[in-house]
C-alpha cells in the first residue's frame, strides 16, 4: 500500500454536482480570513502565555488537595482561618455540593502535617466522612517529571506524525499538518491561559489526544486531495482541486466532530470532577481541530505550494538567462 | 439468495444479542480476577509513591537495597490485611510503587511505610552507644500490660537473648533506652537480669491498634533506607462508587445521542452502524477483560471519547458510499468501491492518532498511560470492527433486494 493510484471505482468528476450543499461559500479563496480568525485568539492566548503562563496544579508544582466531605455544612471562611491558624496560610478553599464538601489546597504536606490539618479541621469544623475522602499529594520532584514528559511527548509525537506524513503523503502536507496541529494546541493552552482554568495530568493527555485526533481529520482531508491531485490534467488550478476536496470531506468533518463532540460534552456535564479538566480541554481543542482541518491545514497546503512553484519558475527563468 | 441473506442476518443480530447478554455477568464481576480491574479511583484505595533516599551515613541506594525494601514494605501490608497489594520497584528513580486497594484506613498505612523503623536498645552507661538492634528479634506482638497499658512484647532469638541477659545482668539498677528510628520509645530501669529473651516496649501507645502497627514494624524487620511519600492519591470507596455512576451516567447519554444521530442521519447505515458501536463496545470491553488492563476514571472516559471515534470510520464509508450512488453505482458495487477507498483514508487517519497513543503509553504513567491504553485498544478495535462486522453487514443488507431506495442509504 504505496502511494495510492487513482482508483477506478471512485465516481466521475463530471457528475459530481458543483454544489454540494445549499450553503456553500469559498474557504481556499477566503483563506487569509480564516488565517486571519484564528489569529485573533492564538495572539492573545501567546500574550496571555507568556505574561502569566498556565495555572498549574499539584500535579505540576507539588502540593497536596483534599477533596472532603462534611456532616454538616460549612463555610470557606472558617476552613481558610483554620488552616491559617496552623501555619498552612495561603492555602486556597472551594466549597460546593451544598457546602458540605470542601477542596483544600495547599502546599505539599508530609505525613505529620497532613495528620495535623485533617486532626484541626475535624475539631474545629465537623467530622469528616473518610470513605468518601479524597486526597491527592504530588511531590515537587514528581511535578517537574510531568512537565518534562509532557514536552517530550508533545515533541516525539510530532516528529512521528511528520515523518509517516511524509512517507504517506509529502513533505509539504506534513508540514501544513503539523502547523495546524500547532494551532490547535496553542489555542487549547492560550484558552486556559487566559481564563486561569487549572490545569492537572489529565491535561497532558487531553493535548496529545487533540494532537492525534486533528491529525486524524486533517489526513482525512489530505487524503482526498491526494485522490484529486492525480487526476488533475495540465492547466488545471490547485487551488479549485483543494476547494473541491474540502467540500467532498465536509460532511464528514461536521459530522465526525458532531460525535465527539456529543461525548465530550457528556463527560463535561455528567462525569466526575477528576475528568472535567480533561473533557474541557479536549472539547476546545477538538473544536479547534476541526477548524483548522476545514479552514487552515489545507489552505497553508496551498500557500507553501504556490510558494513553491513560484521558486520553481524563479530557478527556470534563472536557468534561461544563463 | 434473498432468503439466505435474510436468514444470515437475522441470524446475526441473535447471535451479537446473546453474545451482548451473556458478556454482562463476566465484565462486570467485581472480582478483579474474574472480571474487568477497577482503577483504586474507582474501587477507593490509596496509589504512593515512596521514595528512597539515603540514610545518614550517605551511602549509595543498591539495587539489592531496594529489593530488601520492597519485601519488607510488602510484609507490613500483608501484615495489614490489605488484599493483593501491587508494589512495583523502579530502580531507575529509586522508588516503590504501591497501589493499595480498599484500604480502611490510610493514616496508618501512611505512618507504617514512612517509618524506617530501626529499633535499637541503648548502652545504660552510654545512650549513643547501641548494643542491640531489630535484627535480633525474633518476634513482636502487641499487648496490655498489667497496668492496662498498650505495650509491645519482644522475644529475642537465641544470640539476641545471650546479650541481652548479658547486658541486664551487668546494668541492674540503671535505665536503658529503646529508640525506634531516632525517638526515644521508654526507658526502663532494669530491676533484674534477664535471660528468657523477653522484653517489654512501653511507647506510651495510645490505643491497642497503635501498639500493633510498632509490632508489625518491628517484625517485618527495619528498611534498609528511609522512605519519602512523594506522590499520594487516595480514594475513598463511596467516593470512587460516585465517580463510576457519574462516568456511566455520561457514557448513557453520550452513546444515547450517538445512536440517535446515526439513526436520523444516515438511516439504514446508521442502524448497521449503530450495531456495530455495539459489537465494538463488545470488544473494547473483551479485550480489557482479557489482559487484565486496570481501568481508571481516566480510561473509562478514553472508552467513551472512542466509542465518538469509532462512528468516524462509518460516516467516512457512508458520506463515500453516497457519493458513489450518486455517481450512479449500483448499491453492491458502490459499497466495495466505498470500503476500498475509505479503508486507506482510515488507515492513514488512524496511525497518526495511534503515533500519539503510543507516545503516551511509553513516555506517562499512572492515569495518562491508563488513558493511552484504552485509547489504543479503542483505535484498532474500531479499525477491525468495521473492516469485518460493518461491512459484513452491509454486504448482507445489499444482498437483500439487488434494487433498493438509494434514499435508505441517505443519498
Amino acid at each position: 500500500m504505496a502511494k495510492n493510484k487513482p482508483e477506478s471505482n471512485t465516481p466521475q468528476e463530471k457528475n459530481m454536482p458543483e454544489k454540494r450543499f445549499s450553503w456553500q461559500f469559498p474557504i481556499v479563496k477566503l483563506r487569509y480570513w480564516w488565517f486571519a480568525l484564528s489569529l485573533l485568539i492564538i495572539i492573545p492566548g501567546i500574550l496571555s502565555l507568556v505574561l502569566h503562563g498556565l495555572n498549574l496544579g499539584i500535579d505540576f508544582t507539588g502540593g497536596s488537595t483534599f477533596d472532603l466531605a462534611f456532616n454538616k455544612k460549612v463555610g470557606q471562611a472558617e476552613i481558610s482561618s483554620t488552616l491559617d491558624a496552623i501555619g498552612l496560610t495561603g492555602s486556597r478553599v472551594q466549597i460546593y455540593e451544598n457546602g458540605t464538601k470542601a477542596i483544600i489546597r495547599t502546599k505539599d504536606l508530609d505525613v505529620g502535617e497532613r495528620d495535623k490539618l485533617i486532626q484541626t479541621l475535624e475539631q474545629k469544623i465537623g467530622t469528616i466522612d473518610r470513605q468518601s475522602i479524597k486526597e491527592d499529594k504530588v511531590g515537587p520532584a514528581i511535578g517537574k517529571e510531568l512537565t518534562e514528559m509532557a514536552i517530550y511527548a508533545l515533541l516525539i509525537a510530532f516528529a512521528g506524525m511528520v515523518i509517516y506524513l511524509t512517507i504517506r503523503f509529502e513533505f509539504l502536507y506534513g508540514i501544513s499538518a503539523i502547523i495546524a496541529i500547532l494551532h490547535d494546541v496553542l489555542v487549547t493552552l492560550g484558552i486556559f491561559s487566559i481564563f486561569r482554568w487549572e490545569i492537572d495530568s489529565s491535561f497532558v493527555a487531553a493535548i496529545l489526544t487533540v494532537v492525534g485526533y486533528s491529525i486524524n481529520d486533517t489526513v482525512v482531508i489530505f487524503d482526498r486531495i491526494r485522490e484529486n491531485q492525480e487526476k488533475l490534467r495540465r492547466g488545471d488550478s490547485y487551488e479549485e482541486m483543494v476547494e473541491k476536496s474540502v467540500w467532498q470531506t465536509m460532511a464528514r468533518s461536521i459530522n465526525t466532530v458532531l460525535t465527539v463532540l456529543i461525548t465530550l460534552f457528556a463527560i463535561f456535564l455528567l462525569g466526575g470532577s477528576s475528568t472535567k479538566v480533561f473533557a474541557l480541554a479536549m472539547l476546545i481543542g477538538v473544536f479547534s481541530g476541526a477548524y483548522s482541518s476545514v479552514f487552515n491545514a489545507s489552505q497553508i497546503l496551498v500557500e507553501l505550494k504556490n510558494w513553491q512553484e513560484r521558486r520553481l519558475k524563479r530557478v527556470k527563468l534563472g536557468s534561461y538567462r544563463a | 439468495m434473498r432468503r439466505g441473506n435474510l436468514f444470515k442476518l437475522l441470524a446475526l443480530i441473535v447471535v451479537v444479542a446473546v453474545l451482548t447478554v451473556l458478556s454482562i455477568s463476566p465484565l462486570t464481576n467485581p472480582d478483579p480476577k474474574k472480571g474487568i480491574p477497577l482503577g483504586l479511583d474507582i474501587r477507593g484505595g490509596v496509589n504512593l509513591v515512596l521514595q528512597a533516599e539515603p540514610g545518614p551515613d550517605q551511602a549509595k541506594i543498591t539495587k539489592d537495597d531496594m529489593d530488601r525494601a520492597k519485601v519488607i514494605v510488602e510484609k507490613r501490608v500483608n501484615a495489614m490485611g490489605i488484599a493483593e497489594p501491587i508494589i512495583q520497584v523502579d530502580y531507575d528513580k529509586k522508588r516503590l510503587l504501591l497501589d493499595l486497594a480498599g484500604l480502611k484506613d490510610i493514616d496508618e498505612a501512611r505512618r507504617l511505610l514512612s517509618t524506617t523503623a530501626k529499633l535499637t536498645f541503648r548502652d545504660p552507661n552510654d545512650e549513643t552507644k547501641v548494643v542491640l538492634t531489630g535484627s535480633d528479634l525474633k518476634d513482636a506482638r502487641a499487648a496490655q500490660d498489667s497496668r492496662g497499658r498498650y505495650v509491645v512484647d519482644i522475644t529475642f532469638n537465641s544470640e539476641g537473648a545471650k546479650k541481652f541477659a548479658d547486658i541486664t545482668t551487668k546494668n541492674v539498677g540503671k535505665s536503658m533506652a529503646i529508640y525506634l528510628d531516632n525517638t526515644k520509645q521508654t526507658d526502663p530501669v532494669i530491676q533484674e537480669a534477664i535471660t528468657n529473651g523477653a522484653a517489654q516496649i512501653s511507647g506510651g501507645y495510645k490505643t491497642l491498634a497503635e501498639a500493633a502497627v510498632v509490632a508489625n514494624m518491628l517484625r517485618s524487620g527495619a528498611l534498609p533506607v528511609s522512605l519519602k511519600i512523594v506522590q499520594e492519591r487516595s480514594v475513598g470507596a463511596l467516593f470512587g462508587a460516585e465517580s463510576l455512576w457519574k462516568s456511566l451516567n455520561a457514557a448513557k447519554w453520550g452513546i444515547l445521542f450517538i445512536f440517535i444521530f446515526m439513526l436520523v442521519y444516515y438511516r439504514v447505515p446508521g442502524l448497521v452502524a449503530n450495531f456495530s458501536l455495539v459489537v465494538y463496545a463488545l470488544i473494547v470491553l473483551w479485550t480489557l477483560w482479557v489482559f487484565k488492563a486496570v481501568l481508571t476514571l481516566p480510561g473509562l472516559a478514553g472508552f467513551i471519547l472512542s466509542v465518538g471515534m469509532a462512528v468516524d470510520f462509518n460516516i467516512i464509508i457512508y458520506e463515500r458510499l453516497k457519493e458513489e450512488l450518486r455517481a450512479g453505482k449500483r448499491i453492491r458495487a458502490a459499497i466495495d468501491a466505498a470500503f476500498n477507498r475509505a479503508f486507506i483514508t482510515v488507515i492513514d487517519a488512524h496511525v497518526t492518532t495511534s503515533i500519539a497513543a503510543v507516545t503516551l503509553i511509553f513516555l506517562g504513567t499512572g492515569a495518562i498511560k491508563g488513558f493511552a491504553v484504552t485509547l489504543l485498544i479503542g483505535i484498532i478495535s474500531s479499525l477491525f470492527t468495521a473492516i469485518t462486522f460493518t461491512r459484513y453487514v452491509l454486504r448482507i443488507l445489499a444482498g437483500l433486494r439487488s434494487e433498493q431506495n438509494p434514499k435508505l442509504y441517505g443519498a
